[in-house]
């Protein structure tokens, strides 16, 4: 099992490479596409903006390798922007294009103050893998201006929720083998590294096999 | 609903935590990895380390001390002190810091904020604002509050916001080591009229002066560092403290 950690040169991916050293778990940067081949599933962290994350992934012809791999429902954790990335717009970018693989739009929050850092709560709308052996609404640290937005009433992909100043939006996404987080599991103490070795554990366990698949307790 | 952080700030020299009044008069106060790991494990919501020392070597010393508490200290790092340049916050955030807080060389080249926010994002730019009062107002000052820069604290934390600052780092100068309490009027004026995130330091001394400064001050986090250090209290008592007055916590 390889797990690869998309480098695209802007993001701060020490946090999530000591995560995983932390964890035990082997991983390879991702720094071209000829390296896809060589994993089994991918972490995308992902900050700066969106246009700048696109560009960048272009200019380093991966853009379409991992515009594929989402295409054939492989393993995927995207982070922050890795999260965002997985709609095709954001208000944040209007002219770039994500991946879009997912339904629904990235917005950017209307409050007080942007953008929202600090730690707070997920609300997990059903029991799923990366809650095991979390308590309750578990805190974990976020750091963004921009939000996905599902649209009117609850997206098929909503897994997580999360409340900033009067805006309750997705804070986490799953379909199928693909997954995302806006807060940063690698910055949010224990409980984000038990989140990391969920996601790492699980997808070990049955890899792009959807069945025998079974929910923990949570 | 979004918390209230509380940062242990951890002022380091000679690769030893030491800890002022009034920016003067240092004293030692610990190890820093063993304080690092120690209020990690009770609950700190961040860590920050500002570089005091002023020599090349000390900033070697800092970045390597953030290696070493990268590695099993999974919560945001800041890093302050002498980032002068792009490259300094490259190789800050290279040794793992999630933050950089710049404040002399910010002012002195407004610039290093934008160029910081363009290639890192502005998430990682903290702009550390030493203000004192001097005639009738708050000024920014430079060199560790040695220097009066001439610009308004709340000018200054405006311009910066526009430049690409993340969060606001203020710091007073006057109430720094005091035990007196943060200084409501200036974080209520800073803070209300900024809509970028302020963590209010200086002044501390007991349970009451956190609520006070976010509150009445309107803070978003609190640094604390005196009163942890001499273990005053602990984090967990303050966090306790705040839930009774109203304030949402991470516990």
């Amino acid at each position: 099992m390889t797990i690869g950690v998309i480098n695209y040169g802007a993001g701060n991916l020490y946090s999530v490479t000591n995560a995983l050293t932390y964890l035990e778990k082997p991983f390879k940067m991702i720094t071209g596409p000829q390296e896809m081949d060589q994993i089994n599933s991918l972490i995308f962290p992902g900050v700066g903006s969106f246009a700048a994350a696109v560009n960048e992934l272009k200019k380093r012809e991966l853009f379409i390798p991992i515009k594929s791999w989402l295409d054939n429902n492989r393993p995927y954790l995207g982070i922050c922007l890795g999260m965002q990335l997985l709609f095709s717009r954001s208000s944040e970018s209007p002219e770039a294009r994500g991946f879009g693989v997912l339904a629904g739009r990235v917005e950017k929050f209307r409050a007080k103050r942007i953008p929202q850092i600090g730690w707070n709560q997920v609300s997990w709308v059903k029991r799923n893998p990366l809650s095991y052996h979390l308590q309750g609404d578990p805190f974990f640290y976020f750091l963004h201006s921009y939000y996905v937005c599902g649209g009117k009433g609850q997206a098929p992909w909503t897994l997580g929720l999360t409340t900033y100043e009067n805006n309750t939006y997705t804070s986490a996404v799953n379909l199928e083998n693909i997954w995302g987080v806006q807060f940063h599991p690698e910055k949010s103490g224990p409980e984000g590294l038990q989140l990391l070795k969920n996601w790492l554990d699980w997808e070990g366990d049955r890899g792009a096999n959807q069945e025998n698949y079974s929910l923990p307790g949570c | 609903m979004l918390t209230k952080r509380i940062i242990p700030c951890l002022d380091v020299e000679n690769g030893q935590v030491v800890k002022g009044t009034r920016f003067k008069d240092l004293k030692y106060a610990g190890n820093p990895v063993e304080m690092a790991r120690q209020y990690y494990q009770e609950g700190a919501d961040e860590l920050t380390f500002l570089d005091i020392g002023a020599s090349p070597q000390e900033k070697e010393t800092v970045l390597e001390l953030v290696k070493k508490v990268a590695r099993e200290i999974f919560i945001p790092l800041t890093v302050g002190g002498g980032i002068r340049t792009k490259e300094d916050v490259a190789r800050a955030l290279e040794a793992g810091a999630d933050k950089v807080a710049i404040c002399t060389a910010a002012l002195k080249n407004p610039d290093l904020i934008t160029q910081g926010a363009e290639n890192f994002g502005s998430q990682c730019i903290v702009l550390s604002i030493d203000a004192g009062f001097s005639d009738d107002t708050w000024y920014a000052f430079t060199h560790g509050g040695r220097t009066n820069s001439g610009k308004k604290a709340i000018d200054w934390a405006l311009e910066a916001q526009e430049l690409g600052a993340g969060e606001i780092l203020l710091n007073s100068i006057d109430r720094d080591g005091t035990l007196d309490g943060y200084d409501l009027e200036l974080l209520g004026e800073i803070s209300s009229r900024v809509n970028i995130p302020v963590i209010a330091s200086g002044g501390a001394g007991k349970l009451e002066h956190f609520a006070e400064g976010i509150i009445t001050g309107g803070a978003d986090a609190v640094l604390v560092a005196s009163l942890l250090h001499y273990k005053q209290t602990s984090i967990k008592l303050i966090k306790e403290y705040l839930k009774t007055k109203g304030v949402p916590v991470r516990c």
